[in-house]
């Protein structure tokens, strides 16, 4: 009953901050409130018992992606365009997926349904032989860095991905810059 | 922002504290939530605080941008790393229970560490990098441009 009171009182601020971030033209102001969204959804996951994907949603989405738009910003403008004509191609574009994404959940199985494909093939594995095998007491641990270690590898490899092309792109550019301000000569030559 | 003296003193009471709790949930992650991606994050966090509020130069003395760069890739070596050096000792890449034959949980457990640490170094060096290309790009944020 009281977990169906903070449901609800959780998804009403989620629509209401949505709401006044599609309203909104300060970026600034966008940015503080998609950060509140994600500390809002981390409360939702931990209301699911999901509690290291609310850790990693509270420190990624409100910490870090918060800071790196608004490095974003100081590099481009402080508020959004206006634009006075109404459009109605994109509402019914988030219309149409919407009604298609709703129409999916009614195949999905009711949550904590011990018969959901989700909870049938390798999860009873997991969690009856991970306490003898592994011996760590947090299963999301034993899964992710023992049970999955090869997929997490990939993630780390991804992570390092991003990295490397954020960095390309962005000090690349910084870089010949400089150059072009500094020594037009070498420019020439290369 | 020069004159903003609660900021200031603020931050270098929490920079510390941050990167203490990134060791803790760095360290911790096999008996609570979180993990190397969690930590790795916290532990950046410090940096980009203390970045945002001192001057990317300050920051970049602390941590220059090439450590960080040696960083991205050191995580993913430590993570495949650990896979070939359990198939060097005669397992299967990344089955840590050859680490210790007699107890192999004890084997999981230092398999886990050196992954997790990995798996932390990367994400760590990944986001202060990403934060060093956005703030290198102009040099200083006015207090009164927002």
């Amino acid at each position: 009953m009281i977990e169906t009171l903070i449901n609800i009182a959780l998804f009403a601020m989620l629509i209401t901050t949505a709401f006044a971030i599609v309203r909104m033209d300060r970026l600034f102001g966008v940015v503080m409130l998609s950060g509140v969204f994600s500390l809002l959804s981390a409360m939702l996951f931990v209301t699911l018992d999901a509690v290291d994907v609310a850790f990693t949603e509270a420190a990624v989405g409100a910490g870090i992606s918060t800071v790196l738009m608004l490095g974003t910003i100081a590099l481009t403008a402080r508020a959004e365009k206006r634009r006075n004509k109404r459009q109605f191609v994109p509402l019914l574009v988030c219309v149409a997926v919407g009604a298609v994404l709703i129409y999916g959940t009614a195949d999905m199985p009711s949550f904590g349904d011990p018969n959901a494909p989700a909870n049938l093939h390798v999860s009873p594995v997991y969690m009856n032989d991970s306490i003898e095998e592994i011996d760590v007491p947090n299963v999301v641990t034993s899964i992710l860095a023992s049970y999955r270690g090869y997929d997490t590898m990939g993630e780390t490899a991804v992570v390092f991905t991003a990295g490397i092309g954020v960095l390309l792109i962005l000090s690349g550019l910084s870089g010949r810059r400089r150059r072009e301000d500094e020594e037009e000569d070498e420019e020439e030559q290369v | 922002m020069h004159h903003h003296l609660i900021l200031r003193v603020i931050t270098k009471l929490l920079v510390g504290t941050i990167i203490l709790f990134a060791f803790y949930v760095q360290f911790h992650g096999d008996f609570s939530p979180g993990g190397g991606f969690q930590a790795g994050v916290i532990m950046a966090v410090a940096f980009i605080l203390y970045g945002l509020v001192f001057g990317l130069n300050h920051v970049q003395r602390v941590l220059p941008p090439w450590v960080v760069h040696k960083m991205l890739a050191l995580g993913v070596l430590i993570y495949a790393g650990t896979g070939v050096w359990t198939m060097m000792l005669g397992g299967e890449f990344l089955n840590y229970n050859i680490f210790n034959p007699l107890h192999p949980s004890h084997g999981q457990h230092s398999g886990i560490l050196y992954v997790e640490l990995g798996v932390g170094i990367t994400v760590t060096g990944v986001m202060v990098a990403i934060y060093y290309a956005f703030a290198g790009r102009r040099p200083f944020i006015g207090d009164d441009d927002w």
